[in-house]
């Protein structure tokens, strides 16, 4: 295993299944739980946030 | 979490953002100008008047670094400077270095204009300054990270706003392309010449790894980032998904990266890296339309600002672009595809589509929304947006639809064979077929341009109109007092 992964000639195949398992755990982290997702979309009112005179909508839930 | 507190007390550093924004738009004058008279002398070649100075070869980086460093560039020094301190409700850090930034940024572009008509180039697309201008760069570029960085690290927000991962990504991204596609060696010391480490195919790849993530990470996410504050901002309503804008950044930022070599079809480079390229960038649809149709949706509800605010107006249609040039872009990194398209125009039109209808545009948008704060007042006139708006997406249309026609022609007439299998047109043959073309993609700089210099007059206004009340403001306080 450890050849394997010392063998600069698997670094691509290495690279992308690292690349791939990451991503899809950002997606699973995203997406996975409607508590984190509803905090998370709570950042989207950031821009708003420092000015009193814009008006803060929100229709999209 | 956001805090709900707001944060209207901070003073926030507007001077430098000031000068990259009226800087901006001088860059979008000068470089759209230079742009028209290139596309002009393609029509004409009079035009070149044997005045070796302002030939097309010596002009075209010209055009392009004006329009892409200057115009886009300065606008994003400005609209950085201006978003991250606004969703991190603190000063920009180390003031005096983001100055350093300015005047080096703007030196940079300067110094680059003249050395390419002197007849500098190192002829690497999109990077053709010399070695002293490129350690220039870096240097400025170091500074822009740290400012921003800094700015970051002393947030008053705890969580960091979508739109300065993007701003942070291109930055990053931006200095690991410039230091790897400008390795070469100096001929001198005192000699402006210098020679590219790398040769042959790895030197091709390495030109459009650079090339290629330049378009990525400065010409895309640089202006997503900007699209992910000002779409909000100027239509009143925060973006439609922040999970989505969350996926959309990592999506692009994991999938740019492998595409540049779809540059080099059927070249001398290894086939399974060509291959490599086509199937990222056919990937890369799917994160392009998720952030686009992620700013489009985020007007849900109020379509009818689509009628009544031409700010809005343009930055709807600039998500369009971006939606259209970025389904454009994978179907032209089809091998079979860019057997017809590649070396053609149909590829500058292409690009336009993308600097003009999305790069450009969102940008127009920004700048309007932001100059009018910046200097404390109203625009001048909403009128004369909306004859912006007109001019520039008329341009466009007649820009990108000259070279679709232009191209596809190039390109059927290039592989076009007689009964006896010999080339049926010269080249010379498929050269006086374009001239319409040629013509009608100058009509449609021009009228882009004629757009421009409506948005600097209607912002010269604005900015007038702000020093004068700022000038009568104190008086007046004077006044109420006595």
């Amino acid at each position: 295993m450890l050849e394997w992964l010392a063998d600069a000639g698997n670094a691509k195949s290495l690279g992308l299944v690292i690349f791939f398992v990451t991503f899809c755990l950002i997606v699973l982290w995203v997406y996975g739980s409607k508590k984190r997702g509803a905090r998370l979309e709570e950042h989207k009112h950031i821009p708003f946030l420092d000015d009193a005179d814009d008006v803060k909508e929100d229709k999209h839930g | 979490m956001a805090t709900g507190q707001s944060q209207v007390a901070v003073q926030y550093d507007y001077d430098i953002i000031k000068k990259f924004a009226v800087m901006s738009l001088v860059w979008a004058v000068v470089g759209m100008a230079v742009g028209v008279y290139i596309a002009s002398q393609l029509a004409w070649p009079v035009l070149n008047f044997d005045i070796p100075y302002i030939t097309f070869g010596r002009f075209r980086p010209v055009h392009t670094s004006a329009v892409i460093f200057g115009f886009g560039g300065s606008a994003l020094f400005a609209t950085s400077y201006y978003v991250v301190q606004r969703t991190c409700q603190t000063r920009l850090w180390a003031p005096g270095l983001a100055t350093f930034t300015f005047w080096g940024w703007q030196a940079v572009i300067v110094l680059a204009a003249l050395s390419y008509m002197m007849g500098f180039s190192q002829g690497r697309e999109y990077a053709e300054m010399e070695w002293p201008i490129d350690l220039l760069i870096l240097f400025v570029w170091v500074a822009y990270l740290a400012v921003f960085l800094g700015t970051l690290m002393n947030r008053k927000q705890p969580h960091i706003y979508v739109a300065n991962w993007f701003y942070l990504a291109f930055i990053l991204a931006t200095a690991l392309l410039h230091v790897f596609n400008n390795l070469a060696m100096p001929v001198g010391l005192f000699s402006m010449k210098s020679y590219s480490l790398f040769s042959g195919a790895q030197d091709a790849m390495t030109q459009w790894w650079y090339g290629h993530n330049a378009v990525g990470f400065f010409l895309t996410a640089a202006f997503l980032g900007m699209m992910y504050y000002f779409v909000p901002k100027q239509a009143g309503r925060p973006i439609y998904s922040y999970r989505l804008s969350i996926v959309h950044f990592w999506a692009l930022s994991f999938m740019y990266m492998w595409v540049g070599t779809h540059h080099l079809h059927w070249t001398a480079i290894p086939d399974w890296t060509s291959t490599l390229g086509a199937t990222f960038s056919i990937m890369l649809l799917l994160p392009s339309w998720g952030g686009m149709i992620n700013g489009i949706m985020t007007l849900s509800g109020a379509w009818d600002k689509l009628r009544t605010d031409p700010i809005m107006r343009f930055m709807i249609v600039a998500l369009s672009f971006y939606g259209m040039s970025t389904f454009e872009g994978p179907l032209m990194s089809l091998k079979d595809v860019n057997a017809l398209s590649h070396y053609t125009d149909w590829t500058v039109g292409h690009v336009h589509s993308g600097a003009l209808g999305w790069v450009a545009m969102i940008s127009f948008g920004a700048l309007y929304h932001m100059i009018p704060r910046l200097w404390n007042t109203q625009l001048y006139s909403e009128r004369l947006v909306n004859v912006h708006f007109w001019l520039a997406t008329i341009g466009v249309l007649l820009y990108i639809t000259a070279m679709w026609i232009s191209g596809i022609s190039q390109g059927l007439m290039w592989r076009a064979f007689d009964e006896y299998g010999n080339l049926q047109y010269s080249f010379v043959e498929s050269v006086a077929a374009m001239h319409p073309f040629y013509v009608m993609r100058a009509i449609g700089g021009a009228f882009f341009l004629s757009g421009m210099l409506v948005m600097a007059y209607n912002c010269y206004m604005t900015i007038r109109q702000g020093v004068r009340s700022a000038r009568l403001a104190p008086a007046q306080t004077r006044a109420a007092v006595a």
